[in-house]
């Protein structure tokens, strides 16, 4: 009898590309519906016009460059850029913010490097600076959350105010819109104010930032399940939590009034999306396992550094865009010692 | 009790053992012809010593090799030499090359041979010779000259270790050898001992075979087995591969470009110290051993006592035919097993295992996707090699820095290949880097061998052509030397004259000689 060959190993494979994305799109879930609860359905269309976006500048842009274009919009990265910017993006953002965010991120940050695999900076990331830097503004305008008592816009009236700007019932745009709590801290501080009063606005909660500390539960709780599942290293998200934590401790005992508590740190801003979704992105983080901790590591000291003197309320995005700047000088001198070799 | 050690990564596979562990061994009839590759091992051919026509008998020497590494064929039942001709080689693709075929009579006539010595009265050179006249090769896989493995030289060993890990997934051969014959294994490992000159034997088993286990616990309390450690290990592929093994048991690891005499200890497949035993106790040389047939592809599988040289299909036929969904067949285990495009291939020593897999059951073609660099593959290569780095550095052909991230270190167990999401054929990759490099090397070694050559040739009439010309010289300066001197020293002589008539005949003779012995020291 004939047989086809092939060469080994011959087992089926157990784990997909594609799969892992859309484990770590469900992994989102409980942090996208605590934003949901939190900050009204402005979420949703963020995700809807992100993901939209990215797909077809994916698919224009593998046509132009002649790639096969079913291959490479079925392995779903580009929707889980799509979705980590969105959920980036205040939930009142103009329409525009979305729809060029995402245009920059796949076109950009992807495409232009080589597509999937090829890309030096997290695409989500490079989407976000470049939509701070150029629309201030528009970026740092959140909507106050549920938490603090504030009526959550319906699905229409979270469109219309995306789509044209217009609050509900006639109220201006400028009204609805509030700084976050990182936001708010650094500009009080700024101002000379101490801690304790800060601290006694209804803006912080029973951890952090009211509102804000639920969203990070919730890509806490989807992070520890990626973890569970073995779909990211342990390390980066333990290397970011343990630098940003230990160095706002330091500080906050050094001086309580001028440094807030560490859970303020951890559970406040994009930690928790930042630490287990964004810095864990295996194409631009670091890959030995030693270099992962210190990546993950100098993130985490990196956000804190940007959060207390920086000129950005929060650091993520900077912090994960400049240490994919390091990540192969890290691996380069964080190779594991190869058996049969001296150590 | 003895400490384990772990090695980095490793997979645990379902092992899908009792697929061929629950038959009981049984014994393959002789077939009606049997198939002898004269290239038993990479390259290496023995030469045929018998002609067509001949009857053979079993056990009778077929054919010969060159040296030590390469021991003896032996005609494993009795018949006539039908041919001598190239025939395919059970290698993927399926080559060619000259094999002797024996139509077997039924009658399965074994040579004469003497009642061997008794053991204990041997030497480990006599013990060796034995071993290496029986034909033994390592029957693990490699199938590596078990006398020369047997040989560590100057190096210093104080370990033997069998190997009993079966762990890739559907293999039981070796399971099968310990439950059955689970004496020979431990009196072979004591001779195995003696011919080292070691007190200590560690038989490392994966702890999923709970039978062999136990078979080889009550044979070790039974004898004389004191020195004899059955340690069980657990079941994580490859623990079975001779480096991860020697460094679960003793925490020891071979250098690299390294032997495992380099690190004090020798390794041997139980069913090669078996196959010792057969030979040095019993006479017999290395003619059959046991072979798993398994898989979905096959309809009732099982382990086989199976004739050296029986062709794929008879044992397949044996083991009651290809099921209808047979998609695949491999030698080997799923993992580094090596797929074959027939079944009219023999088994050869190294053959362990007939694996026809079904439907489903194993890769189709896999579409490869970019590398998103998650690392998965780092994480399982039990030599702590970084897999993703390695292949971008052989995909873009750039062999010196995968070979400063250690490629020859790798050994092709498929781990990394295995857990890939984007489904790139890694060891693929690895294994056509690998043998560029070696490609390479041997073009450098050979160009620097010929460099040298010419080198040294250049040398040679450089040196020729000097010694040529100062022997010019030397005669020149003899000849011409005396004549300028004989003008100087008229010069001399007259001026001299002129002063000092009488002094005259003491000054000629000393200018002659000196000049020329001076000269070529200028050089
Ligand atoms: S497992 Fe595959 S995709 Fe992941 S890093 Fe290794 S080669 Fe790349
Ligand atoms: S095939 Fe080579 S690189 Fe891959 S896991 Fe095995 S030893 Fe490591």
């Amino acid at each position: 009898m004939r047989f086809n060959t092939a060469p080994a190993p011959h087992l089926a494979p157990t784990a997909s590309t594609r799969r892992i994305m859309q484990w770590v799109l469900v992994a989102m879930l409980p942090g996208i519906a605590a934003q949901l609860w939190q900050f009204g359905p402005g979420v949703l269309i963020n995700l809807a016009l992100a993901i939209a976006t990215a797909l077809l500048a994916e698919s224009a842009m593998l046509r132009l460059r002649a790639q096969p274009s079913r291959a490479g919009l079925s392995d779903w990265s580009a929707v889980l850029t799509a979705a980590l910017l969105a959920v980036s993006l205040p939930p009142i953002a103009p329409w525009w913010i979305a729809v060029f965010g995402a245009l920059f991120a796949i076109v950009i940050g992807k495409q232009l490097y080589g597509g999937l695999g090829y890309n030096p900076f997290n695409p989500a990331m490079v989407g976000y600076a470049v939509l701070l830097i150029s629309f201030p503004k528009a970026m740092t305008a959140w909507l106050p959350p549920t938490d603090l008592g504030a009526a959550s816009l319906g699905l229409l009236e979270a469109w219309n105010t995306i789509a044209h700007r217009a609050g509900p019932e006639g109220l201006g745009f400028d009204a609805l819109a509030m700084a976050t709590p990182l936001d708010t801290l650094k500009t009080q501080l700024g101002l000379g104010r101490t801690m304790d009063e800060i601290q006694s606005a209804a803006l912080f909660g029973a951890l952090a930032g009211k509102g804000w500390q639920w969203v990070n539960l919730g890509y806490l709780a989807g992070g520890l399940w990626l973890l569970r599942r073995g779909l990211i290293a342990w390390q980066i998200p333990a290397g970011f939590l343990a630098a940003l934590g230990g160095l706002s401790l330091g500080f906050f005992l050094l001086e309580p009034q001028t440094y807030p508590t560490p859970l303020f740190h951890l559970f406040g801003g994009a930690t928790m999306l930042g630490a287990f979704f964004i810095a864990t992105d295996p194409v631009t983080a670091s890959t030995t396992p030693k270099g992962r901790l210190i990546y993950g590591a100098l993130i985490g000291s990196l956000i804190f550094v940007i959060r207390s003197w920086g000129g950005y309320p929060d650091g993520v995005a900077f912090a994960v865009l400049l240490l994919n700047l390091a990540a192969p000088t890290i691996d380069h001198y964080t190779r594991p010692r190869v058996y049969g070799h001296p150590g | 009790m003895l400490t384990l050690h772990r090695f980095h990564g490793g997979l645990h596979l379902d092992a899908h053992k009792e697929d061929s562990s629950l038959a009981p061994l049984a014994t393959a009839p002789v077939p009606p012809r049997l198939i002898f590759p004269l290239q038993q091992r990479g390259g290496q051919n023995a030469e045929a010593v018998v002609q067509v026509g001949d009857h053979v008998r079993k056990g009778q020497v077929i054919a010969r090799g060159d040296g030590p590494m390469n021991p003896p064929i032996h005609s494993s039942s009795s018949g006539v030499v039908s041919a001598i001709e190239p025939r395919p080689l059970p290698h993927p693709s399926g080559i060619a090359d000259l094999a002797i075929v024996i139509d077997t009579d039924g009658e399965d006539l074994a040579l004469e041979t003497e009642a061997p010595p008794h053991s204990r009265e041997l030497g480990p050179d006599e013990l060796r010779r034995i071993i290496f006249e029986a034909g033994i090769v390592g029957l693990g896989g490699a199938a590596f000259s078990t006398a020369v493995k047997t040989d560590p030289g100057h190096r210093a060993i104080d370990t033997l270790i069998l190997n009993g890990a079966e762990c890739e997934p559907y293999i039981t051969c070796d399971d099968s050898l310990l439950r059955n014959f689970p004496r020979e294994v431990l009196e072979g490992a004591c001779i195995l001992m003696r011919v080292l000159g070691v007190e200590r034997c560690l038989l490392g088993i994966e702890d999923d075979m709970p039978e062999a286990i136990r078979a080889l616990r009550e044979t070790r309390e039974a004898g004389d087995y004191s020195n004899i450690d059955v340690v069980t290990v657990p079941a994580l592929y490859p623990s079975g591969g001779e480096k991860q093994l020697i460094r679960i048991l003793t925490g020891r690891e071979v250098p690299t470009r390294g032997i495992p005499a380099d690190a004090g200890v020798i390794c041997q497949n139980v069913g090669t110290a078996a196959a010792v035993f057969r030979a040095v106790v019993r006479g017999e040389p290395l003619i059959e051993r046991i072979v798993t047939v398994t898989g979905k592809g096959v309809r009732n599988p099982g382990n086989w006592l199976t004739r050296i040289g029986t062709p794929i299909a008879d044992l397949v036929r044996y083991s009651g035919g290809y099921s209808g969904t047979a998609e695949r067949l491999i030698l080997g285990g799923p993992m580094m097993g090596i797929s074959l495009p027939s079944d009219a291939l023999p088994l050869v020593k190294a053959a362990n295992c007939v694996l026809v897999t079904g439907r489903g059951e194993t890769t189709g073609p896999k579409q490869a996707l970019p590398c998103i660099r998650c690392g998965a593959c780092a994480e399982v290569c039990p030599v702590n090699l970084l897999p993703q780095q390695l292949y971008w550095y052989s995909r873009a052909d750039n062999l010196e820095r995968a070979q400063e991230y250690q490629l020859p270190d790798c050994i092709e167990c498929g781990c990394c290949d295995y857990v890939c999401p984007s489904h790139i054929p890694l060891v693929q990759y690895f294994r056509a880097a690998k043998s560029e490099l070696v490609a390479r090397q041997r073009e450098r070694s050979k160009a620097d061998h010929a460099r040298e050559r010419f080198e040294a040739r250049q040398a040679r009439k450089e040196r020729e052509k000097q010694e040529r010309a100062e022997a010019a010289q030397r005669k020149k300066a003899a000849l011409a030397k005396p004549d300028a001197s004989e003008i100087q020293d008229a010069i001399a002589r007259a001026k001299a004259r002129k002063r000092m008539p009488e002094s005259a005949p003491t000054t000629d003779a000393a200018p002659d000689q000196s000049p020329p012995a001076q000269e070529p020291a200028e050089n």
